[in-house]
């Protein structure tokens, strides 16, 4: 039997379990607790619990003989028109970090066209060994050609952990190679180390739109997969003194198997790259209008950064979606995060909330964004944000 | 041309709040909702249908009161609905939930096209759609913000995906699984006529009986390579926020940014 047990004889009726299940799936009934449907076997109650009345049984999984026999770290090296991405190097240092935890090597995965400058990068950067995989089927990212190529890696030379980065591509690699591969994903991790008594590798991530965290193991399945969220991880140094290994590796995908094409590609001007962003500044329901973005617009522009959105403003149709911060829109962590007008709704908090430090300007004091911010400014943003920059634009001589 | 949606139940976090002086959720009076991804799917399902015939097909995995998502889906006009629903599919982390979502699928064929959500707004993770695409091996194109030209007869999709650094133009053949953002469409609202007919509905249930083909060691807890061992609830930010105060807007916004040159942001 598995499952969420309750132990009645143990159970005291306290209700310290109903308000940490994440699911509401808990209730009393008489003198125990009740187990509902809803339940997802979390655990979240299990520490919740002050006699230790509620355990979680598992199966016994059927474990994979030879698991011992896989070892090192791999990451792949995201790249977008020749250039790689920085939340690979931000991934490298984690790379590193775990393998020399493990005491195992660090290999980087490096696939495109004419990328050979990038396999170099990925050694200063502190991989021992690159599996360079240069070909023009892999020029463009494709799903098919890049996972066909890593799970006959993966298969040959049996990683123990694996991590992609969570952007758009790494999310969707990542989903597909896992699932070739059997083995377990977690995803947009924030936290990754060792368990030292049994090399697991803990992934810790948000959930609930970062209202709760979960640590999250794969104790039978090798590799551990995880994507990384980006911009949680410093980028370590490069060092052009370390060497390494370059392992050319075919591909193995012929152009005529694979199923799409690639037209085109229309590059977003840079207000709209969140992702890559350190400054974000970001209209609210109180910009009014459209036109109400222009000033929010000029100050990002003298800051260099990007425009954010709430859900509100794109809802109302005064910016495109490619904007929206938030649980429905993008998660985001620039340096800087200027909130103009914006309330700050639980899932647009979730959103921005580990962005480094946070101005609130909202005419309304009660505005919850202000819980969240570094800098409060009440007042009103049609006033405040000009002048911001026309500050900006002196002090920076732009 | 035969759609198939797959949606999730899950409790609207919009209205979930924080207890701040456990910090713990509060969980009480939310309602559970048809995750708003997937609400895209639904909607882009039906205007395929509309533009071509055919059906649409929903499915859910999920406890018995996910029956409530499939009649809404119903009410937007979905022809028909499954729920899976089993204990043998409690616990079932990505891997195992798109492998048993996979066997449901290959019992609903012939299908030209598969919609998902870009991600649940409970986990977030997105794996599922790509998980289920693998399984059934058609091609996948997630974070799609426009379907620019369909053809069921030639078998052929050009769509927008939504990345990082703007709009990809992609070509692709059909059967393909897609995960759809926001930006796609705005669902409608359930008919009176659709509510009427979700009311009398019976949604079929299919439980692990009903996929005699799947492994039983892949489903549920026992099939999830991962394992939650750890939930715990994030740190609040720290305190309340430095209020800057001044008699102009000029005093204030220099204020400002002697504070952010001095922490080192710009």
């Amino acid at each position: 039997m598995s499952g969420l047990i309750v132990l009645a004889e143990r159970c005291t009726a306290c209700g310290s379990c109903l308000g940490v299940c994440p699911f509401g799936a808990l209730s009393l009934e008489g003198d125990t607790v009740v187990v509902g449907d809803q339940c997802n076997l979390c655990g979240a109650c299990v520490d919740a619990c002050p006699s230790e009345a509620l355990r979680v049984e598992r199966p016994e999984a059927t474990a994979e003989p030879d698991q011992a026999t896989y070892r090192g770290v791999w990451v792949w090296v995201e790249q977008f028109q020749g250039r790689a991405c920085t939340i690979s190097w931000e991934m490298m240092g984690q790379g590193r970090r775990l393998a020399d935890e493990l005491g195992v090597a660090l290999t980087a995965c490096v696939l495109g066209h004419d990328v050979g400058h990038i396999a170099r990068e990925a050694i200063t950067y502190g991989a021992e060994r690159v599996f360079l995989v240069d070909d023009p089927t892999l020029a463009v990212y494709r799903t098919d050609p890049y996972a066909a190529v890593l799970v006959h890696l993966v298969r040959e030379h049996r990683p123990e952990i694996f991590l992609l980065g969570a952007s758009a591509r790494g999310r969707d690699l990542a989903g597909a190679v896992a699932t070739d591969l059997h083995t377990g994903l977690t995803a947009d991790c924030t936290g990754l180390d060792i368990d030292p008594e049994t090399r697991l590798l803990r992934q810790t991530r948000p959930a609930f739109g970062g209202n709760i965290m979960a640590t999250i193991i794969c104790p039978k399945h090798r590799p551990q997969m995880a994507t990384v969220r980006h911009r949680v991880f410093e980028v370590p140094p490069a060092d052009e003194s370390r060497s390494g290994q370059i392992v050319h590796v075919p591909a193995i995908m012929p152009e005529e198997r694979i199923a799409c094409r690639v037209a085109d590609f229309v590059l977003e001007s840079g207000q709209v790259n969140l992702a890559d962003a350190r400054i974000i500044v970001t209209g609210g329901r109180g910009v009014g209008g459209p036109e109400g973005f222009e000033p929010i617009r000029e100050l990002a522009e003298v800051l260099g950064g990007a425009v954010g959105a709430s859900r509100a403003a794109v809802d109302a149709g005064w910016i495109p979606y490619a904007h929206q911060v938030g649980q429905t829109g993008r998660t985001v962590k620039p340096d800087l995060y200027i909130a103009c007008g914006v309330s700050g709704a639980i899932q647009h908090l979730a959103g921005m909330q580990t962005s480094k430090v946070i101005v609130a300007i909202n005419k309304d004091p009660e505005a919850p964004i202000f819980n969240v911010a570094t800098y409060g400014i009440v007042g009103d943003l049609f006033q405040i944000v000009p002048a911001l920059t026309a500050e900006f634009r002196r002090r920076l001589a732009r | 041309m035969h759609a198939i949606v797959c949606i999730k139940q899950v409790p609207d976090t919009t209205e979930v709040r924080i207890n701040p002086e456990t910090n713990t959720l509060i969980r009480e009076g939310v309602a559970s909702i048809i995750n708003p991804f997937d609400t895209y799917a639904i909607e882009e399902g039906l205007r395929l249908k509309e533009r071509f015939g055919g059906k649409v097909t929903v499915l859910s995995m999920g406890p018995p009161q996910a029956r409530e998502a499939l009649k809404e889906a119903v009410a937007m006009g979905a022809d028909e609905a499954i729920l899976l629903t089993d204990k043998a599919f409690a616990g079932s982390d990505t891997w195992a939930t798109a492998y048993t979502l996979s066997w449901a699928i290959r019992h609903l064929t012939p299908f030209d096209i598969i919609l998902c959500g870009k991600q649940a707004i409970d986990g977030d993770t997105g794996q599922v759609g790509p998980g289920i695409a693998r399984q059934l091996q058609i091609p996948q194109l997630t974070y799609v913000s426009r379907v620019l030209e369909i053809d069921p007869e030639s078998a052929h999709i050009r769509v927008e995906r939504l990345l990082e650094e703007g709009r990809e133009i992609v070509d692709c053949s059909l059967p393909a699984l897609l995960t759809v953002v926001k930006d796609i469409n705005q669902p409608r609202y359930p008919t009176f006529m659709g509510i009427r007919r979700a009311t009398r509905m019976e949604i079929p249930v299919w439980d692990s009986q009903a996929l005699p083909e799947a492994n039983p060691e892949y489903l549920g807890l026992r099939g999830s390579p991962t394992q939650v061992v750890r939930i715990f609830h994030p740190p609040a930010r720290s305190g309340q926020a430095t209020l800057l105060t001044g008699d102009t807007p000029a005093q204030l916004a220099a204020q400002l940014a002697d504070r952010l040159l001095a922490d080192k942001v710009i």
